[in-house]
């Protein structure tokens, strides 16, 4: 049995590196991803603290933020087709007007 | 057990692998693909962990429907070629400046508060399984779980709204 602290540290080093795509990318379908990345290292660290506490609520919890993940992209994924339909464009630093 | 580890390092390697893959693959097919590799992977690490359940959601929620949305998405708007990017020449060393801190702060967190044992080596038979689970959902989050339902139809009618077309005449 690998030790708790090797899991979470990949999850940090996930985290992180989503985080980085996020910051660094400014293509609104990449930065998506690089979201859903985020979210799939928070779900390692819940799982893995789940296996060390012996309790399943973390996994009920994973449960939830899947959900969640997939109710988001079905609306962000419907707001950047909707963004692309005006603009034509899918670049972050393109999108600086509230109206259409 | 030496397998364990193997294991362990060879499927990090491979998600972190991918992850930068996605980072910096300048196509959108192939950062999508990347993803896909990064969530089977996550979801083996899943089965090591005793999540049965919460690995085979993974690879049919996320690998499948959710990565499967993307690549629709992706071809629907033919943005497989990203174009040039970083417009605002600060951006990128901020970026990393700040990625830095986060992990140096994050790893201060785990190295310090994260110590003690890794757990029982030895789980019951039924931890992990969908009966189990199920029983959790449906009664101690039973309210969470409704909310959720309530979530999920919000989306759907997110969705359908905003990718509507206008029709002012009908």
């Amino acid at each position: 049995m690998v030790p708790i602290q090797y899991y979470t540290t990949l999850a940090i080093i996930l985290f992180i590196l989503g985080a980085l795509g996020v910051l660094i990318r400014r293509n609104a379908i990449i930065m998506f991803m690089s979201i859903e990345l985020m979210l799939n290292a928070a779900n390692l660290a819940f799982v893995a603290f789940a296996r060390a506490r012996e309790a399943l609520d973390g996994q009920v919890f994973v449960f939830f933020i899947m959900a969640v993940a997939a109710a988001e992209v079905a609306v962000g994924l419907a707001l950047i087709v909707a963004i692309f339909r005006t603009k034509h464009n899918i670049d972050i630093d393109q999108m600086n007007s509230l109206q259409g | 057990m030496v397998g364990d580890w193997i294991l362990f390092f060879g499927l990090a390697l491979v998600a972190i692998a991918s992850a930068l893959g996605l980072l910096l693959s300048k196509n959108a097919i192939y950062a999508a693909l990347n993803l896909i590799i990064n969530f089977v992977t996550v979801a083996v690490f899943y089965l090591t962990l005793g999540a049965p359940f919460i690995a085979l959601s993974q690879v049919t929620v996320y690998a499948g429907a959710i990565m499967v949305l993307f690549l629709f998405v992706i071809m629907l708007l033919g943005a497989e070629q990203l174009g040039n990017e970083a417009a605002l020449p600060w951006q990128r060393p901020l970026a990393f400046i700040l990625g830095g801190i986060l992990l140096f702060e994050a790893a201060y967190a785990i190295f310090t508060r994260v110590t003690g044992a890794a757990g029982p080596t030895e789980l019951p038979a039924t931890y992990g399984s969908p009966a189990e689970i199920g029983a959790l959902l449906f009664s101690k989050y039973l309210l969470p779980f409704e909310v959720i339902s309530v979530l999920l139809l919000a989306a759907m009618v997110g969705a359908i709204v905003l990718t509507r077309k206008h029709n002012r005449a009908g």
